[in-house]
């Protein structure tokens, strides 16, 4: 029904899938691979973002060309989970710190020594007395 | 469809497939409860890769709903237990 889509186009859309796969698969390997639980919150973004990203592109220059109009929808995924995976990622790391804290272990990331004003109180008291952010639930 | 992009998709699947994995073996031996929820949302973003792979691989434009319902779905979800580990309840 479709005329075959030319060679280049296909070679595109597979640099794009192959380029989206690996990096996500590169991202998963991270999560296994990291030591403590603040090295591995960093790897899942390369999966929201580069393999996301690809395996999207990839999509709308195949749909564009099945449909033969430009097929734009399938921009709101990446756009979706840019917006929503760095809210779960400060919920979580925020999780992990508070929790890390009150079990009072000692490699936990240091507070920024300067900037946020609010940072630095706060994150002592939380450190010495282990808790005051749970009093206020 | 080219062999070319018949075998890059297959290949796709097959790093997301290792890639779920790794997210599913850390979810399993993860220490704490939080890598066991950053494990979950790497879990729910790679089936979502998994899905969007396969619309492409069948030529059809109707996976792209449930791709985008799952990344809902999934952040509703992580976030939900993120915020439970954070307060011990998550409606305030």
């Amino acid at each position: 029904m479709n005329p075959p889509s030319p060679a280049w186009v296909d070679a595109l859309i597979a640099i794009f899938v192959v380029a989206g796969a690996v990096t996500a698969l590169i991202g998963s390997f991270g999560l296994l691979r990291g030591k403590t639980f603040f090295q591995r919150v960093h790897p899942p973004s390369l999966v929201a973002t580069g393999g996301t990203w690809g395996l999207t592109l990839a999509t709308m220059i195949q749909s564009s060309l099945v449909t033969s109009r430009p097929y734009l929808h399938a921009i709101l995924i990446p756009l979706f989970i840019a917006l929503t995976a760095p809210i779960t990622t400060v919920f979580l790391t925020r999780a992990a710190l508070f929790r890390a804290r009150r079990r009072g272990e000692p490699d936990i990331p240091s507070p920024p020594l300067s900037g946020d004003p609010r940072a630095a109180p706060g994150d002592r008291a939380a450190g010495a007395s282990g808790g005051t952010p749970a009093s206020s639930a | 469809m080219s062999p070319l992009l018949t075998w890059a998709l297959l290949f796709a699947l097959g790093c997301l497939t290792l890639s779920a994995t790794f997210a599913l073996v850390r979810m399993i031996i993860g220490p704490r409860a939080e890598d066991r929820v950053l494990a979950f949302d790497c879990l729910y973003l790679n089936s979502m890769l998994v899905i969007v792979t396969l619309g492409l691989l069948y030529r059809s434009s109707s996976y792209f709903e449930a791709a985008l319902l799952i990344a809902m779905f999934g952040f509703v979800g992580s976030s939900a237990m993120a915020k439970f580990l954070l307060r011990g309840e998550i409606i305030e």
